[in-house]
């Protein structure tokens, strides 16, 4: 189920823009890898290269290599629909589809896996996954209304559901509460930390204290100067970051001095 | 002691020339329509009365206002749902090539070239569709009238000229095209990039993509990009006028040389010869012409202003 992230020597392009330089980065399986830095500096980017999302973009392209327990995603034969059924992406803003029903929206990536699933089979897994996702107490009751009647931490628990419904080896979280009130922002957290579990979670955010809370290890991005690509400066545990950081910029930007 | 005065007057708002100009001359713009709208229908009727209270043997035919009209109404009908039944998918699929599969240059080359179709004055398709669509049609209306008579939509005898019922049809989809890919266009590409990426993120393909985030968010303006073309569907004089041999009568065989004619393309030929009741009664089809029009745009645009109630941004 959770896997393991090997990225090696990864540059990403946007047509001839070097967006991002020389990411080399290790993600733990059933671990949370928080990603931090100022905005601009390549995070989502790079969270997004590790799907294949940021492709959606014309010219978008990368050099080097992401293996996710032996398999190469950039490999010639390998198609990006298939990587993004194994990995998982909740948004910056919660995006359940505004025409279908909380049901459906579960249901909506095991309906593209599979054409034929028994509706019984798919009402637990409906079930399953809004359980997984802390939301079933709050919607069981209305499953056939639509989504985008939830509240934005609702309709956020209902985008984890979706994505964790197609079992996924790996959950990237762009941001997943920003867009969020406290209270929904540690329902989220709260449910990370089950999550974490089963699954691999890779979260960019730019809230320090929720990278400090949530996870096990953290990467720091940051620009190399005006005009220049992002890197990865630093990537340790969380604790070391956050007390003793190899770097001067981790420790600039962490207490303030920057950024 | 204590007086108790009036409450200060509240400052009346400044208003400005300048806004008080722009004010009166867009509440008059507005006005104007509705006034001209109010003094065409009025028009209509007033003329067109004489022909309804008319014995029925004055009506040309002999046999009544309705039995003039009926025919006339179910073929403007009949062709526009023809042009609409072709029209339409090809719309939509010309709407999602251009926003989702053309490389951009193509495609801003392409929706540039079809909405030039829309500027090809209709007298230019009258003449295409009875020189080139017509003849090149016959061979297919022969073929349908031997192996598909059993389906009363190709009952026969085929047209030797192919000025039938279907071609006049297909000519008002080519004509109505532009508008619905138009429409359908612009609703396709503002499908919020939000659940365009939770579609692809999810693992869908392209086609599923649209399947799911884009056709659910486009539908009801794909809906009203039609219903504007049916509009200008069922308007249409010049081009059928030129291309269908109409001789009257409901039938649904669609091609044969013997076709009810339409309300438009009737008027246009029958008014220069036309005198007394005659015009009342050409008159009369023009009102009921302008009931169905109107009706259907306002339907579209009733459905096209639903749109905003599902946003998704909510």
């Amino acid at each position: 189920m959770a896997k393991r992230i090997d990225v090696s020597d990864l540059d990403i392009y946007y047509g001839n823009f070097l967006a991002v330089q020389g990411v080399n980065i290790s993600i733990e399986p059933r671990s949370i890898t928080a990603l931090i830095g100022p905005s601009g500096c390549g995070k989502s980017t790079f969270l997004r290269s590790l799907n294949r999302m940021h492709e959606v973009i014309p010219g978008a392209r990368v050099e080097g290599k992401v293996v996710i327990d032996g398999q190469d995603l950039y490999g010639a034969d390998v198609d990006p629909v298939d990587v993004r059924r194994q990995i998982g992406m909740v948004f910056q803003r919660p995006n359940p589809f505004p025409t279908m029903s909380i049901y459906d929206n579960v249901a909506a990536g095991l309906r593209l896996n599979a054409k034929k699933v028994k509706k019984a089979e798919l009402d637990d897994l409906v079930e399953r996954s809004l359980k997984g996702a802390n939301l079933w107490t709050e919607v069981k009751d209305r499953l056939n209304r639509p989504g985008s009647g939830l509240s934005g931490g609702q309709q956020q628990r209902l985008c984890i559901a979706r994505a964790i419904a197609v079992e996924p080896e790996v959950l990237l979280m762009d941001e997943p509460c920003s867009a969020l009130d406290p209270i929904s922002t540690l329902a989220i957290e709260d449910l990370m930390t089950e999550l974490k579990e089963r699954f691999t979670i890779v979260i960019v955010t730019h809230n320090m204290q929720q990278a400090a809370r949530v996870s096990e290890s953290t990467g720091f991005f940051n620009l190399a100067g005006v005009g220049q690509p992002g890197r990865l400066v630093e990537f340790n545990p969380t604790e070391k970051i956050f007390s003793n950081p190899d770097e001067k910029a981790t420790e600039d930007y962490i207490s303030g001095r920057f950024g | 002691m204590t007086t108790t005065s009036a409450p200060p007057e509240p400052p009346r708002p400044k208003r400005r020339v300048g806004d008080r100009i722009f004010a009166g001359s867009a509440t008059g713009a507005g006005i104007l329509i509705l006034v001209v709208l109010a003094g065409v229908a009025a028009f209509l009727v007033s003329e067109a009365w004489p022909a309804v209270t008319a014995p029925a043997g004055d009506i040309p035919g002999g046999d009544g206002l309705t039995a003039y009209i009926a025919p006339l109404i179910f073929g403007t009908l009949l062709a526009a749902v023809i042009a609409l039944v072709v029209a339409t998918p090809l719309a939509v699929a010309i709407a999602l090539y251009i926003t989702y599969y053309a490389p951009r240059r193509l495609a801003a080359g392409m929706g540039y070239v079809i909405d030039l179709l829309a500027a090809i004055p209709s007298v230019v398709y009258g003449f295409w569709g009875i020189a080139a669509l017509a003849p090149a049609m016959v061979p297919f209306y022969v073929w349908a009238e031997e192996h598909l008579s059993f389906i009363p939509l190709f009952a026969g005898p085929a047209s030797a000229t192919g000025r039938t019922m279907l071609t006049a049809g297909l000519m008002l989809g080519v004509m109505i095209l532009p508008i619905i890919s138009a429409i359908s266009r612009e609703v396709f590409s503002q499908a919020p990039a939000l659940h365009r990426e939770a579609a692809l993120a999810l693992g869908a393909t392209r086609w599923e993509m649209i399947k799911m985030a884009v056709l659910p968010y486009g539908k009801s303006g794909v809906i009203g990009g039609a219903m504007l073309g049916l509009g200008r569907a069922l308007g249409e004089t010049l081009a059928i006028a030129i291309v269908l041999s109409a001789s009257g009568g409901i039938t649904f065989n669609l091609i044969s040389n013997s076709n009810p004619s339409t309300i438009a393309a009737n008027i246009a030929l029958k008014f220069p010869e036309s005198t007394g009741l005659d015009v009342n009664t050409l008159i009369a089809s023009g009102l009921a012409l302008f009931v169905i029009t109107l009706a259907v745009n306002m339907l579209a645009r009733w459905v096209v202003n639903r749109r905003a109630d599902f946003s998704g941004a909510n």
